[in-house]
């Protein structure tokens, strides 16, 4: 793919730009990453990272309560913010007319953020709605993003959830907030990416106009959250009540996406001759030969690939009915894998991954808002916004014997097996209903 | 929470010596380019929209078939079964492609194609390298005049289909759906979403073949072309692949729905439930109308972006809820507006209340001039962000062709949201965000809910 332009610089208080001019449409998107995620976030303030995202909205010193949104909205734009293991995003997408004010609404955030007792108690409620929303309430709440780590991983910050659980979210005060805001949101610690219809040296000056006196603070050093591959298989379950039928999920530790990119990416492909389409490895044989999976899907990071730093996760999940057991379908999984290890993938199949791949990197890159995010997670964690337009190439690269490898390194004797047992009324009515 | 250095209190993080500073104007918007399209009909009936957008090199296709089920009642129609095990074996086998070819020859140009079926339509939805149009386009020919349903495959995805719809089934968002259209439309066919369990299993592949035979049709249906094509040379395309398509007779569309009429809310229970989902409706109006405009601004202040009145009051206000929000649904015939929130079962007597203040006051209480500018700018803007890609705007112009408009109408909407006046949008509120033109569902633990519910009012308990 051929390499857009990008331009980059960096303010003197530290603040990395990235600018991706590209004029085909009249919209613009503006988006800041942080260097924090809630691998960060300490023991007893679980959750915190996420809750704070929220709190970024409650206004700064220039916007009331509620401004924010207003005004990228009636700027014709859209908006949002998301909470990752290792950073924490905001962006808005906006008619290029609005470039200026959203480039204003960041940098007074990034500058002085307002965060009172009366703001921080209404977004711990929303907040606890959310998680009601997608974990408590429904079937395969968390699974696997929060129920996979704590079997995998030993160590607090990797297998804790992230989404926090509710004492600790009350628990969180205002000085917490400001002390995670000093420590983790300083302009140093943070990449600012502008893509879309603009003129980048117009674009420059607006944003030194806006951003060139949010004032330096320092920048914390990144702990490592390396810890030791698992030694063993390690198992645990998960009763559900919500959930109709059993789940498997099956992580494995993976190469360090940042520092072992091309080991990294030949698990990237291995998921998708693993899962990728009805001609996949795993689709064939679970769903359609043997049957017993509703659907299975595998992937590496349990965010997305290159979405976090190391350690990352390779996952394999599958919903099965009841009377199949996990270990069948751990059996027919671990086959599968070891004849891919044996044999290898064929050329065709690797074809087909980076072709599916090179198109799904094109749509990325014209929908706005994922191209922006895009640019800005990969400048953030790998110092190369390049690496969006790269990875085509890469993927092509990979070779029959990486993908064998990488196939033979997911083995039985390290990793983690979450068994998700129905437990409600949903569950038993199955065991006993029979639906075929 | 221990602080790795010192840190300055919060009062003092929200302020500089500057103080506040104004916010920019808006600078000069460019418009987007005219758009290089033919809107056009097939000799077979089929219409066909191609729309050039060169941003990426890929070519994203839908084809809408209207596929509604002929019986007025959804009582003893085995339409939906039969729909559905179509939709999940169409793309498994022809007489030359296996379901894994299909899949492979998509792939080696960056492919995909898939088909969903609701009660209004059969839609394949599909993309690919622009070098790869014409692949795409031949595996819909073959599928579309011979798809073979294998019957290996019809009975493997006919107990993978009772599986998935118990799945859909445990969601509440599902549980809340299903209730609120059997709660408006009763048995009218619009209303079944998914099928039963025993009716999918007593579909044959006899029963698949005879309902494509009768219902995939060219004339009625539509077909989207967005990419990186020539308009005329995506036409030939497609002509050249499915000109040969034919078939007896027009895609049925559903037959119009009953008027929404406001009512009591149904208490849906769900044990053990600990957040209740909200879901009302009321009466809407066709995007033709030419009061549509006015509607869709008083419809954005009410609930329709984060903006508005309802998301300030129960999310940014109470925190009630994470998620809620009002949309227009077009429907066969006409439109429904739709209010949803979920909300924790303790509030939910309380969101209920304060959803029932706020459409009231939507009436009484219009939106200002303020209100109605932030709701006009978003829809503009929204419009334009939302179909700045291949995908979105492919996506957009099949909805609208469903109901039977063209491309003029999303390059003549931003003008007509223009031209809107703060007494059109007063006027919308009064007549359709009445608390009284609304009835709906409200999915929850019974027993927690029903003694604040019974006290609240306008609630049917079970």
């Amino acid at each position: 793919m051929a390499l857009p332009e990008l331009h980059r610089f960096t303010l003197p208080n530290g603040l990395r730009v990235v600018l991706a001019p590209d004029p085909s449409a009249p919209v613009v998107g503006v988006s800041v990453h942080y260097d924090v995620g809630f691998r960060s976030e300490p023991e007893g303030r679980t959750g915190f990272a996420h809750l704070f995202e929220h709190l970024m909205f409650q206004g700064s010193e220039s916007l009331e309560k509620l401004a924010h949104f207003r005004h990228v909205q009636s700027s014709g734009g859209t908006f949002n913010g998301s909470t990752h293991p290792d950073y924490t995003d905001y962006y808005q997408v906006l008619p290029s007319a609005a470039l200026e004010r959203a480039l204003f609404l960041e940098a007074d955030r990034m500058r002085a953020p307002k965060i009172t007792e009366e703001n921080l108690r209404n977004q711990i409620d929303v907040v606890k709605e959310e998680i009601r929303l997608n974990v408590l309430n429904r079937p395969y709440g968390g699974f696997p993003w929060i129920l996979l780590p704590p079997v995998l991983f030993q160590t607090f910050p990797n297998a804790h959830n992230g989404y926090g659980d509710f004492t600790d979210l009350e628990n969180a005060t205002v000085d917490d907030c400001a002390a995670f805001f000093d420590t983790y949101y300083a302009p140093g610690n943070a990449v600012l990416t502008v893509a879309g219809d603009f003129q980048p040296e117009a674009a420059k000056a607006l944003v030194e106009k806006h951003f060139g006196d949010v004032p330096a603070r320092p920048v914390p050093v990144r702990p490592s959250f390396a810890e030791a591959a698992p030694k063993g298989e390690l198992r645990a379950e998960h009763s559900d009540k919500h959930a109709p039928m059993p789940a498997i999920a099956m992580g494995y530790r993976i190469p360090d996406p940042v520092n072992e990119v091309e080991g990294y990416l030949s698990y990237l492909v291995l998921a998708g001759v693993l899962t990728d389409g009805d001609g996949s490895r795993l689709q064939q044989r679970l769903v359609h030969r043997d049957a017993i999976v509703v659907d299975v899907g595998a992937g590496c990071g349990l965010f997305g690939p290159l979405e976090a730093r190391d350690p990352d996760t390779f996952s394999v999940t599958a919903i099965h009915p009841p009377d199949i057991t996990a270990e069948q379908v751990i059996a027919a999984v671990d086959e599968e894998l070891l004849r891919l290890a044996e044999e290898g993938p064929t050329e065709q199949e690797l074809a087909k991954v980076t072709a599916r791949w090179v198109s799904t990197m094109h749509r990325e890159h014209d929908r706005l808002t994922s191209r922006t995010l895009g640019l800005g997670s990969a400048e953030l964690l790998f110092g190369r916004a390049e690496l969006l337009y790269e990875l085509p190439d890469k993927l092509a690269a990979i070779t029959t014997d990486s993908v064998a490898a990488a196939a033979k390194a997911l083995r039985p004797d390290s990793r983690a097996v979450l068994v998700l047992k129905p437990a409600g009324a949903a569950g038993a009515a199955s065991d006993n209903g029979g639906t075929e | 929470m221990s602080a790795p250095t010192t840190h300055r209190s919060a009062e003092e993080i929200g302020r500089t010596e500057l103080g506040p500073r104004p916010l920019p104007e808006l600078g000069e918007q460019r418009s987007a380019a005219d758009l290089s399209t033919v809107d056009t009909v097939l000799a077979n009936g089929l219409r066909v929209i191609a729309v050039r957008r060169s941003s990426v090199p890929l070519v994203e296709v839908r084809l809408r078939i209207p596929f509604g089920d002929p019986a007025a009642s959804s009582v003893g129609s085995t339409h939906a079964a039969r729909a559905e095990v179509l939709a999940n074996t169409v793309l498994t086998g022809t007489a030359t492609r296996s379901r894994v070819d299909v899949d492979t020859e998509l792939a080696l140009v960056g492919g995909e194609l898939d088909a969903v079926v609701d009660p209004e339509r059969l839609a394949f939805s599909g993309n690919a390298l622009v070098s790869g149009l014409d692949t795409v386009l031949d595996v819909l020919r073959d599928v579309l005049t011979g798809a073979t349903y294998p019957v290996e495959e019809v009975e493997r995805e006919r107990v993978r289909l009772v599986e998935r719809i118990r799945l859909a089934r445990s969601q509440p968002n599902v549980i809340a759906r299903e209730a609120l259209q059997k709660h408006l439309y009763g048995d009218h066919p619009f209303a079944k979403e998914m099928p039963e369990a025993e009716e999918v299993a007593a579909v044959s592949r006899d029963d698949v073949l005879a309902l494509h035979a009768s219902a995939v049709l060219p004339r009625g249906s539509v077909l989207v072309v967005v990419g990186d094509v020539e308009p005329d040379a995506a036409v030939r395309a497609v002509e050249g692949a499915l000109g040969g398509w034919t078939g007896e007779g027009t895609a049925v569309s559903l037959s119009p729905l009953p008027v929404v009429q406001g009512g009591d809310v149904l208490l849906v229970h769900r044990p053990g439930a600990v957040q209740s989902q909200i879901r009302l409706a009321g009466r809407g109006l066709v995007r033709t109308d030419p009061r549509y405009p006015a509607l869709q601004i008083a419809n954005l202040v009410f609930g329709g972006f984060f903006s508005s009145r309802l998301v300030e009051n129960i999310r940014e206000d109470k925190g009630y809820t994470y998620s809620a929000r009002s949309h227009p649904e077009f429907t066969p015939g006409g439109a429904t507006l739709l209010v949803d929130a979920d909300t924790a079962s303790e509030v939910t007597a309380a969101a209920l209340l304060e959803t029932r203040y706020e459409l009231a006051r939507l009436g009484l209480v219009p939106p200002s001039e303020s209100e109605v500018g932030t709701a006009r700018r978003y829809a503009i803007g929204s419009l334009l962000t939302a179909t700045s890609s291949q995908g979105g705007l492919a996506s957009f112009l099949v909805n609208l062709a469903g109901l039977g408009l063209g491309i003029e109408w999303f390059t003549g909407h931003p003008e007509r949201l223009a031209a809107v006046t703060v007494e059109q949008v007063a006027e919308a509120a009064l007549e359709f965000f009445a608390p009284s033109a609304f009835t709906g569902v409200l999915v929850g633990d019974a027993e927690l809910l029903a003694p604040q519910l019974r006290a609240l009012g306008g609630v049917s308990l079970p």
